[in-house]
Formats: structure tokens, C-alpha cells, sequence
């Protein structure tokens, strides 16, 4: 039992390079002040990445629709925003809870078939809330977008700016906590039985895990977290349009997790930085086409095979850390 | 009302054409084709290109364009397609997601993103009277062609030696190695016919589906629908789902165009709820 204890502590606890990390990211913000605008999209792509990695990485659920949540978060905030409730936290909060309410709900749609049904189920649900979004445009604006955003100022005290300085810090705060959380989650014990469930769904249940409510819970917690992603995009951009549920969103989040690795939770926000400054980088020598080298991109990982890259990754990382450790 | 559902008949047709291949590839031989729209777009452009730059006779049009995209599926077949038979559906579905963004970029660089149209012979325009309803002459050869393809396909499958060889080896690729079946070849060949087909499909839809970069992603959920909701065994389930869903889409763009797509979505959700397996599902599976 002790080492039952100890071998979970000692998969949670934080590593140097961790906070590492962590404090290049805040200390990105004073080193690059004109590239804020860039740092906060990357935060919120993270965050999206995170929520997804959550169902692929933890709980094997394969997902061509995880933009819906993301959409969902959005334009909740973003409507309430409009409608004269512009704090910002509260916008979080109301998105999360409802993604994770649809997450919920549709989860018990998602969790059964194989991974084809599964792939379709969520691809439809995505596309459905897409012409639900396009068909209601006296509430969503339809093809023009939600304008009229009025955001607040962050905890009465920090207005955002036209520089994303207020933007940045504020999505990188939320990031950081709902990492946070999430590494909890997943080095907890409910983690630990998720990763058996992914592992061997037959062989977890024959020792009593719960599988169907595991995974459904796994399923809502991550569409509250893509709800919040998709908040923080509407609150710092004061703008919603049709596009965050678009196919291409759910397309691109998950080749930010390939990129980075499923599985260890820094894949998505590794990704997310690769793939944020790749696009950026290719958008400037190739406007329109950029997203011929995304595509590049995704069948050379898989033909190389992102489980042996990820793994390579994080055998390097695990070498490290452990030569910072002693 | 005989307009719609005639109109409603060739637009289910023509996605039976373009979606049978995908029918096979991912019912039968169990890898998800996200790309199978890049072939029809292959087909369409090619006959675009052959009929309105180099004033080829639209009905030479149609084999160049199957021939062309089967060519093209073939390749990608032999290179690549075939290391990933055994691989997970998610490296498919990425796979073949990365094909598609290169497919339509490239295009896009190549051609423009403006649509593309072909050229259709005077004795294919105009509209007959027919069961009270005006019904357009091209649809009514649409409908005539995807007729015949079904036919053709439904013989080939059931009562030739090819045939047998292509089931026995989707139901067991070692056992009909171990007979003698040559697999590689067989899951070769139907793969050609099936991105071939996609390019007919094409080229004949260009006309009333629009033929642009944006194809493939587009119409990739309708290929899907068509061929997750009739099922994995085999083309007449393909073939109802692709006829109710060309008629419930146009039906209800008619009748009720405030709601739109949603419907089909919805409609696709909920047999994949009370059937995973397809409409004419095989039991056991």
C-alpha cells in the first residue's frame, strides 16, 4: 500500500524542468512585449489541446468534433458578454459549465460504437451545432459573427488592452490553474483508472473499475475545459464567428496533440507552440497555402509514427529531468 | 412534387457513384478514406479542364476522368495508402485528413479557387414533361449512368471470380493468401475502381454539386453519411442510404430551408445511435 502511495506521489510531483517552463512562459510576455497578441492564441490553442489530450491521451476517445465544445464555450461567453454580463470570469465559468453540460449529455452518444462510430458521432455533433449556430443568427449573428462583444475588466481592475498585455496574462493564468488541475486529475487515482481503462477496458473492469462512468466523466470534464478555450478566445478577441466550430478547428487541435504527444499533457501545449509559429512562419511565405504544409505535416508523422516520436520526446525529457533531480 | 424527387433520386445517384468506393474501402476493407472526396475532385477538374480548355466531347470526359483519378488512386495506393491498413483509425483519419489539406491546397495554388465548370452537350440541356413534372434531361442521364454503374458493380461483386476473391480476402486476408488469392493485387484493383469511380462521380456532379477547392472537405461528411448509415456489407445498403439522404436533402431544402443541413446531421446521429452498424447491418461484427 505504501508504494501504491509512494509511486503515485512520485508521478505527481513537480519536476525543475516544469517550473522551467512555466516561468518562460510568463517571462516570454516582458521579453516580447510586441508579440503578445501571438503568446495568447498559443495559451488558448494550449488549452484546447489540453482538453483533448485529456479524452485521447488519458481515455483513448478519438474525436473529429472536439470543436463543438469549443464553439459552445465561445459563444456562451461571448452572448453574455453582449448581453451586459461582461465580467470575464464569470464568462468562464458559465462556458465551461455548459460545455461541460453538452459534454455531458452527449457523451453517452459518443461513448459506444467503435472508433469509426465514434469519429462520425462526433463529427456529426460538431457539424449539427455549426447549422444550429448558422440557422439561429438573430441570436449568433449567423455567417457574420457575434459583434458587439463588451468585455469588462479582469477582477475590476485590469481593462484589456489593444496589445493583448491583459489578454495574455489572463489566459496564461487560466491555463495555468486548469493545468494544474488536470494534473491533478490525472495522477489521481480516478487518472490512474482511466489509463487502465485505455489500457484494457475488459481486463479494468474485471477488477471493478467503473468504465462507461469513468470515461463519461472524463468526456464532460474535457468539453468544460475546450468550453473555457473557447471563452478565452471570445473574451480577448471581443469577436465570435461561425468558424470555431468549423471541421478545420477540430482538424488542427488534433494535430497540435500529434505534434506534441498524447498522453503527458505538456503534448498540447508543446504542439501548440510548434504549430502556432510553423502556421505563423508558413502563413508569411505562403499566405493562402499554409495549409498545404499542415497537411504535409500529418501524413509525415504518421507515416514516421508520432507514438515513436512522442516517446522518443519524452524519453529525452525523462533524462533530463532526472539528470535535474539528483 | 415529381421534380424534387426526381431531383432528389439524381442527387442520391450521383452520391452513391462518388461514395461507393469509400463503401468499400471503408466498409469492407475497414480503412477510413477521409480523402475519397480529393479523387472526386480529381475527376471533376480533369473534366472540366478537358471539356471547356481543350473542347473534348463531354462524353469522352467522363472515362478520362474515371481513368484519371483511379490512376491517381492506384499510386497513392501502392506508395502509401497500404502501410496503413493495420494502423489505428486515428493515424488513418490523420493520414488521410493531411492528403485532403494537401490535395485542396495544391489545387487551390494550381488552378484558382474560382469554380470550375464543364461544358454539357446541347442534347443534355433542357427539361421533358414527365409524370406531371418537368424533370432536367441531364439529371434523367445521371440517374441512367449511376443506374448502370450500380448494376454493373452489384454483378461484378456477386457473381465473378473477382468478386468471390475480394470478399474472401476482406473477410480473411491470410486464409485467401493461403488459397492462392493474390490480396495485394485485388485490394489494388478495387481501390482504383473505387477512386475512379469517385472521379465519374465527379465529373458528372460538377454540374449540380459545384466543383471547387473547397470539394472534398464539403462533401466528405455526406460520403461519410452515406456510408456509415448504409452499413459495412455491402453496396445496396450504400445505395439506400445514398437515395433517402439525395431526397431527404433536397426535400427539405425545398420545403423547409430554414433549417437546412441540420437535419441529415441529426438523422445521421441518431441511426448511428439505434444501428452502429448501418442500416442493413451483417449480424456477429
Amino acid at each position: 500500500m505504501t508504494g501504491f502511495a509512494t509511486s503515485i506521489g512520485d508521478r505527481a510531483r513537480w519536476r525543475w524542468l516544469e517550473l522551467v517552463f512555466w516561468l518562460a512562459a510568463l517571462a516570454c510576455a516582458f521579453l516580447f512585449p510586441s508579440r503578445l497578441l501571438l503568446f495568447n492564441e498559443i495559451a488558448i490553442l494550449a488549452l484546447f489541446a489540453l482538453s483533448l489530450d485529456l479524452i485521447l491521451g488519458y481515455a483513448g476517445i478519438v474525436s473529429l468534433g472536439h470543436a463543438a465544445f469549443y464553439g459552445l464555450g465561445a459563444y456562451t461567453a461571448g452572448l453574455l458578454a453582449k448581453h451586459g454580463f461582461g465580467d470575464p470570469l464569470l464568462g468562464l465559468a458559465a462556458a465551461g459549465s455548459v460545455a461541460a453540460l453538452v459534454g455531458l449529455a452527449t457523451s453517452f452518444l459518443v461513448l459506444r460504437g467503435s472508433d469509426l462510430t465514434k469519429l462520425m458521432v462526433t463529427l456529426g455533433i460538431a457539424l449539427m451545432l455549426f447549422e444550429l449556430a448558422n440557422r439561429l443568427d438573430w441570436l449568433t449573428g449567423g455567417a457574420d459573427g457575434l459583434q458587439g462583444v463588451a468585455m469588462g475588466p479582469v477582477l475590476g481592475q485590469f481593462e484589456f488592452d489593444l496589445w493583448g498585455r491583459t489578454a495574455f496574462f489572463y489566459s496564461l493564468s487560466v491555463l495555468f490553474v486548469l493545468f494544474y488541475l488536470a494534473r491533478r486529475l490525472v495522477n489521481s487515482p480516478f487518472g490512474l483508472s482511466l489509463r487502465a481503462v485505455k489500457g484494457n477496458a475488459l481486463r479494468a473492469q474485471a477488477v471493478g473499475t467503473p468504465n462507461a462512468a469513468r470515461l463519461v466523466a472524463i468526456y464532460a470534464v474535457a468539453a468544460g475545459y475546450a468550453g473555457v478555450a473557447g471563452a478565452l478566445t471570445a473574451q480577448t478577441t471581443q469577436f465570435v464567428s461561425l468558424e470555431v466550430f468549423d471541421f478545420h478547428r477540430s482538424a488542427d487541435v488534433l494535430l497540435v496533440l500529434v505534434i506534441g504527444g498524447a498522453g503527458y499533457l505538456y503534448g498540447g501545449l508543446f504542439g501548440a507552440i510548434v504549430f502556432r509559429f510553423m502556421q505563423d512562419w508558413l502563413a508569411a511565405i505562403t499566405p493562402q497555402y499554409w495549409q498545404f504544409w499542415v497537411g504535409l505535416m500529418l501524413v509525415t508523422l504518421v507515416l514516421v509514427g508520432h507514438e515513436r516520436l512522442s516517446r522518443g520526446i519524452l524519453r529525452a525529457v525523462a533524462s533530463a529531468t532526472g539528470r535535474f533531480k539528483r | 412534387m415529381v421534380t424534387i424527387l426526381f431531383d432528389g433520386v439524381a442527387y442520391g445517384m450521383l452520391l452513391f457513384v462518388l461514395a461507393c468506393g469509400l463503401s468499400v474501402t471503408l466498409g469492407l476493407m475497414n480503412f477510413v478514406n477521409l480523402a475519397h472526396g480529393s479523387f472526386a475532385m480529381a475527376g471533376g477538374y480533369v473534366a472540366a479542364t478537358l471539356s471547356t480548355r481543350l473542347g473534348w466531347s463531354f462524353f469522352w470526359c467522363l472515362p478520362a476522368a474515371f481513368l484519371a483519378a483511379a490512376v491517381i488512386g492506384v499510386a497513392l495506393e501502392r506508395l502509401l495508402y497500404r502501410r496503413l491498413y493495420r494502423r489505428s483509425h486515428l493515424d488513418q483519419v490523420l493520414f488521410t485528413i493531411g492528403i485532403t489539406f494537401m490535395a485542396v491546397s495544391a489545387v487551390e495554388w494550381s488552378i484558382g479557387p474560382q469554380q470550375q465548370s464543364v461544358a454539357i452537350p446541347a442534347m443534355l440541356k433542357g427539361r421533358v414533361e414527365l409524370f406531371g413534372g418537368s424533370i432536367g434531361v441531364y439529371r434523367l442521364f445521371i440517374i441512367a449512368i449511376c443506374a448502370a454503374v450500380m448494376l454493373a458493380l452489384q454483378a461484378v461483386l456477386t457473381y465473378t471470380r473477382f468478386g468471390s476473391q475480394l470478399r474472401a480476402a476482406v473477410d480473411d486476408a491470410r486464409v485467401a493468401r493461403g488459397l492462392g488469392v493474390n490480396v495485394d493485387l485485388v485490394f489494388a484493383l478495387t481501390f482504383a475502381v473505387g477512386s475512379g469511380l469517385a472521379g465519374l462521380g465527379g465529373a458528372l456532379g460538377a454540374e449540380i454539386l459545384g466543383m471547387d477547392p473547397g470539394f472534398p472537405v464539403k462533401f466528405m461528411i455526406y460520403f461519410l453519411i452515406v456510408v456509415t448509415v448504409g452499413g459495412t456489407s455491402g453496396l445496396i445498403g450504400a445505395f439506400l442510404a445514398a437515395l433517402l439522404l439525395g431526397i431527404a436533402d433536397v426535400a427539405g431544402k425545398y420545403y423547409i430551408p430554414e433549417v437546412g443541413a441540420f437535419i441529415i446531421y441529426a438523422v445521421m446521429v441518431a441511426v448511428l445511435i439505434l444501428r452502429p452498424n448501418g442500416l442493413l447491418a451483417r449480424g456477429g461484427r
